[in-house]
Protein backbone atom coordinates (compact mmCIF):
# COMPACT_ATOMS: atom_id res chain seq x y z
CA UNK A 1 0.00 0.00 0.00
CA UNK A 2 1.22 3.46 -0.86
CA UNK A 3 0.53 6.77 0.86
CA UNK A 4 -1.39 7.90 -2.24
CA UNK A 5 -4.02 5.17 -1.66
CA UNK A 6 -4.28 6.06 2.03
CA UNK A 7 -4.89 9.72 1.14
CA UNK A 8 -7.59 8.79 -1.37
CA UNK A 9 -9.36 6.19 0.79
CA UNK A 10 -9.47 8.28 3.96
CA UNK A 11 -9.99 11.59 2.16
CA UNK A 12 -6.97 13.18 3.81
CA UNK A 13 -5.73 16.68 3.07
CA UNK A 14 -2.24 16.76 1.63
CA UNK A 15 -0.54 19.59 3.52
CA UNK A 16 2.99 19.40 2.10
CA UNK A 17 3.80 20.29 -1.49
CA UNK A 18 6.48 18.71 -3.63
CA UNK A 19 6.89 15.71 -1.35
CA UNK A 20 6.15 12.52 -3.35
CA UNK A 21 3.11 10.48 -2.27
CA UNK A 22 4.14 7.27 -4.05
CA UNK A 23 5.79 5.94 -0.93
CA UNK A 24 5.23 2.49 0.54
CA UNK A 25 3.46 2.25 3.91
CA UNK A 26 4.86 -0.76 5.75
CA UNK A 27 2.92 -0.32 8.99
CA UNK A 28 1.42 2.19 11.37
CA UNK A 29 1.97 3.78 14.75
CA UNK A 30 -0.03 6.17 16.93
CA UNK A 31 1.22 8.29 19.81
CA UNK A 32 1.54 11.91 20.88
CA UNK A 33 4.70 11.27 22.88
CA UNK A 34 7.67 11.92 20.63
CA UNK A 35 10.14 9.75 22.53
CA UNK A 36 7.69 6.89 22.40
CA UNK A 37 7.40 7.27 18.63
CA UNK A 38 11.18 7.35 18.27
CA UNK A 39 11.55 4.27 20.40
CA UNK A 40 8.75 2.22 18.85
CA UNK A 41 8.00 3.32 15.28
CA UNK A 42 9.94 1.81 12.40
CA UNK A 43 11.00 3.25 9.03
CA UNK A 44 8.19 3.30 6.48
CA UNK A 45 5.42 3.46 9.08
CA UNK A 46 2.61 6.01 8.91
CA UNK A 47 2.22 7.96 12.17
CA UNK A 48 -1.08 9.21 13.58
CA UNK A 49 -0.82 12.09 16.06
CA UNK A 50 -2.56 15.18 17.43
CA UNK A 51 0.70 17.12 17.58
CA UNK A 52 1.17 19.76 14.90
CA UNK A 53 4.39 21.52 15.88
CA UNK A 54 7.71 21.46 14.03
CA UNK A 55 9.22 18.63 15.97
CA UNK A 56 6.89 16.09 14.33
CA UNK A 57 8.72 16.79 11.05
CA UNK A 58 12.08 16.29 12.77
CA UNK A 59 10.98 13.01 14.36
CA UNK A 60 9.41 11.69 11.13
CA UNK A 61 12.56 12.55 9.20
CA UNK A 62 14.92 10.98 11.74
CA UNK A 63 13.01 7.68 11.72
CA UNK A 64 12.22 7.73 8.00
CA UNK A 65 8.43 7.45 8.39
CA UNK A 66 6.31 7.25 5.23
CA UNK A 67 3.90 10.01 6.38
CA UNK A 68 2.41 11.81 9.38
CA UNK A 69 -1.37 12.08 9.78
CA UNK A 70 -2.39 14.97 12.03
CA UNK A 71 -5.86 13.95 13.21
CA UNK A 72 -8.86 15.71 14.76
CA UNK A 73 -8.30 19.04 13.00
CA UNK A 74 -5.35 19.68 15.30
CA UNK A 75 -3.63 22.91 14.29
CA UNK A 76 -0.49 22.51 12.18
CA UNK A 77 2.09 25.28 12.37
CA UNK A 78 3.24 26.83 9.11
CA UNK A 79 6.85 26.13 10.12
CA UNK A 80 6.01 22.44 10.51
CA UNK A 81 5.13 22.25 6.83
CA UNK A 82 8.23 24.21 5.85
CA UNK A 83 10.45 21.90 7.85
CA UNK A 84 8.62 18.85 6.49
CA UNK A 85 9.13 19.95 2.89
CA UNK A 86 12.82 20.59 3.50
CA UNK A 87 13.18 17.07 4.89
CA UNK A 88 10.92 15.17 2.45
CA UNK A 89 8.32 14.42 5.12
CA UNK A 90 4.68 14.00 4.07
CA UNK A 91 2.18 15.74 6.35
CA UNK A 92 -1.49 14.81 5.97
CA UNK A 93 -4.43 16.31 7.84
CA UNK A 94 -7.99 15.28 8.64
CA UNK A 95 -10.92 16.28 10.79
CA UNK A 96 -11.46 12.61 11.65
CA UNK A 97 -10.63 11.78 15.26
CA UNK A 98 -7.41 9.81 15.74
CA UNK A 99 -9.44 6.74 16.78
CA UNK A 100 -11.30 6.68 13.46
CA UNK A 101 -8.13 7.27 11.45
CA UNK A 102 -6.40 4.35 13.12
CA UNK A 103 -9.48 2.12 12.62
CA UNK A 104 -9.59 2.94 8.94
CA UNK A 105 -5.86 2.30 8.53
CA UNK A 106 -6.36 -1.05 10.22
CA UNK A 107 -9.21 -1.85 7.83
CA UNK A 108 -6.83 -1.15 4.97
CA UNK A 109 -4.56 -3.85 6.33
CA UNK A 110 -1.98 -1.49 7.85
CA UNK A 111 -0.70 -3.08 11.04
CA UNK A 112 1.78 -2.19 13.75
CA UNK A 113 4.34 -4.57 12.33
CA UNK A 114 7.95 -3.59 11.93
CA UNK B 1 39.86 10.79 21.16
CA UNK B 2 41.42 12.52 18.15
CA UNK B 3 42.35 10.51 15.09
CA UNK B 4 43.48 11.52 11.63
CA UNK B 5 41.06 8.99 10.12
CA UNK B 6 38.03 10.55 11.77
CA UNK B 7 35.55 13.19 10.66
CA UNK B 8 34.38 15.66 13.29
CA UNK B 9 31.21 17.66 13.68
CA UNK B 10 30.30 20.34 16.19
CA UNK B 11 26.97 22.03 16.92
CA UNK B 12 26.05 24.60 19.52
CA UNK B 13 22.53 23.97 20.81
CA UNK B 14 20.55 26.94 22.12
CA UNK B 15 18.39 26.43 25.20
CA UNK B 16 14.58 26.60 24.92
CA UNK B 17 14.85 26.95 21.13
CA UNK B 18 12.20 24.52 19.93
CA UNK B 19 12.19 26.01 16.44
CA UNK B 20 15.73 24.91 15.72
CA UNK B 21 15.45 21.72 17.75
CA UNK B 22 16.83 18.72 15.94
CA UNK B 23 19.32 20.60 13.78
CA UNK B 24 22.36 18.93 15.32
CA UNK B 25 20.95 15.41 14.89
CA UNK B 26 19.68 16.21 11.37
CA UNK B 27 23.10 17.61 10.43
CA UNK B 28 24.83 14.54 11.81
CA UNK B 29 22.41 12.30 9.91
CA UNK B 30 23.21 14.06 6.60
CA UNK B 31 26.94 13.77 7.25
CA UNK B 32 26.67 10.04 8.02
CA UNK B 33 24.62 9.52 4.86
CA UNK B 34 27.37 11.20 2.82
CA UNK B 35 29.97 9.00 4.45
CA UNK B 36 27.89 5.93 3.66
CA UNK B 37 27.16 4.49 7.10
CA UNK B 38 24.33 1.85 6.94
CA UNK B 39 20.85 3.37 7.18
CA UNK B 40 19.73 1.46 10.28
CA UNK B 41 22.86 2.56 12.13
CA UNK B 42 22.31 6.17 11.06
CA UNK B 43 18.76 5.99 12.38
CA UNK B 44 19.95 4.83 15.82
CA UNK B 45 22.61 7.54 15.92
CA UNK B 46 20.11 10.22 14.84
CA UNK B 47 17.49 9.16 17.41
CA UNK B 48 19.99 8.95 20.27
CA UNK B 49 21.46 12.32 19.36
CA UNK B 50 18.02 13.91 18.97
CA UNK B 51 16.96 12.73 22.44
CA UNK B 52 20.13 14.18 23.94
CA UNK B 53 19.74 17.40 21.97
CA UNK B 54 16.16 17.79 23.24
CA UNK B 55 17.27 17.25 26.83
CA UNK B 56 19.84 20.02 26.44
CA UNK B 57 17.16 22.33 25.02
CA UNK B 58 14.53 21.46 27.63
CA UNK B 59 16.59 21.14 30.80
CA UNK B 60 20.02 22.73 30.44
CA UNK B 61 19.59 26.10 28.74
CA UNK B 62 21.79 24.97 25.86
CA UNK B 63 24.94 22.97 25.28
CA UNK B 64 27.21 21.39 22.70
CA UNK B 65 26.91 18.36 20.47
CA UNK B 66 30.15 16.90 19.13
CA UNK B 67 30.46 13.85 16.97
CA UNK B 68 33.52 11.99 15.81
CA UNK B 69 33.03 9.53 12.98
CA UNK B 70 35.58 6.75 12.60
CA UNK B 71 35.53 4.00 9.97
CA UNK B 72 34.28 1.48 12.57
CA UNK B 73 32.13 3.62 14.84
CA UNK B 74 30.62 7.01 15.61
CA UNK B 75 31.08 8.63 19.01
CA UNK B 76 28.68 11.40 20.07
CA UNK B 77 29.41 13.71 22.99
CA UNK B 78 26.70 15.92 24.43
CA UNK B 79 27.77 18.46 27.01
CA UNK B 80 25.83 21.09 28.89
CA UNK B 81 26.48 23.49 31.72
CA UNK B 82 22.96 23.17 33.10
CA UNK B 83 21.63 22.29 36.55
CA UNK B 84 22.87 18.69 36.47
CA UNK B 85 21.00 15.52 37.47
CA UNK B 86 20.90 14.79 41.23
CA UNK B 87 19.97 11.11 40.86
CA UNK B 88 21.02 9.54 37.56
CA UNK B 89 19.59 6.13 38.46
CA UNK B 90 16.17 7.71 38.93
CA UNK B 91 16.53 9.77 35.74
CA UNK B 92 17.31 6.58 33.80
CA UNK B 93 13.98 5.04 34.83
CA UNK B 94 11.39 5.00 32.08
CA UNK B 95 8.62 7.47 32.83
CA UNK B 96 10.64 9.65 35.19
CA UNK B 97 10.75 13.26 34.01
CA UNK B 98 11.14 16.76 35.40
CA UNK B 99 10.04 18.46 32.17
CA UNK B 100 7.73 21.46 32.60
CA UNK B 101 4.09 21.36 31.44
CA UNK B 102 4.54 23.47 28.29
CA UNK B 103 7.14 20.97 27.09
CA UNK B 104 4.96 17.98 27.95
CA UNK B 105 2.15 19.48 25.88
CA UNK B 106 4.44 19.23 22.86
CA UNK B 107 4.82 15.51 23.50
CA UNK B 108 8.21 15.71 25.19
CA UNK B 109 8.93 14.89 28.81
CA UNK B 110 7.60 11.35 28.71
CA UNK B 111 10.63 10.18 30.65
CA UNK B 112 11.93 8.05 27.82
CA UNK B 113 14.82 10.15 26.53
CA UNK B 114 17.68 8.69 28.55
CA UNK B 115 16.42 5.08 28.26
CA UNK B 116 16.06 5.58 24.48
CA UNK B 117 19.65 6.84 24.26
CA UNK B 118 20.89 3.79 26.09
CA UNK B 119 18.86 1.44 23.86
CA UNK B 120 20.03 3.12 20.65
CA UNK B 121 23.73 3.13 21.48
CA UNK B 122 26.24 0.30 21.88
CA UNK B 123 27.95 2.10 24.72
CA UNK B 124 26.37 4.79 26.89
CA UNK B 125 28.03 6.88 29.57
CA UNK B 126 26.52 9.72 31.58
CA UNK B 127 28.31 11.94 34.08
CA UNK B 128 26.49 14.71 35.87
CA UNK B 129 27.32 17.17 38.63
CA UNK B 130 24.61 19.24 40.25
CA UNK B 131 25.28 22.89 39.55
CA UNK B 132 27.82 22.37 36.80
CA UNK B 133 26.23 20.23 34.10
CA UNK B 134 25.89 16.89 32.36
CA UNK B 135 28.12 15.02 29.91
CA UNK B 136 26.91 12.14 27.80
CA UNK B 137 29.00 9.91 25.58
CA UNK B 138 27.39 7.45 23.17
CA UNK B 139 29.22 4.99 20.92
CA UNK B 140 27.60 3.45 17.89
CA UNK B 141 29.29 0.62 16.01
CA UNK B 142 28.91 0.71 12.23
CA UNK B 143 28.05 -2.96 11.90
CA UNK B 144 24.59 -3.28 10.44
CA UNK B 145 22.22 -5.87 11.93
CA UNK B 146 20.75 -6.35 8.47
CA UNK B 147 23.98 -7.69 7.03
Amino acid sequence: MQVREVIETLGLKLMTHEVPVDVDVIGGYASDLLSNVMGQAAPGMIWVTMQGHQNIAAVASLIGLSAVIVAGDAPIEEDTLKKAEQNDVLILATSLPAYDVIGKLYELGIRNVK
Amino acid sequence: MSDSKSVKMHYDVAGDDFDRAGEASAGLKRLLQKIGVPADIIRRIAIGTYEAEMNVIIHAGGGQVDAEIFPEETVVYIADQGPGIPDIKLAMQEGWSTAPDHVRQMGFGAGMGLPNMMKCSDDFDIQSTVGSGTNIKMKFKHISEDL
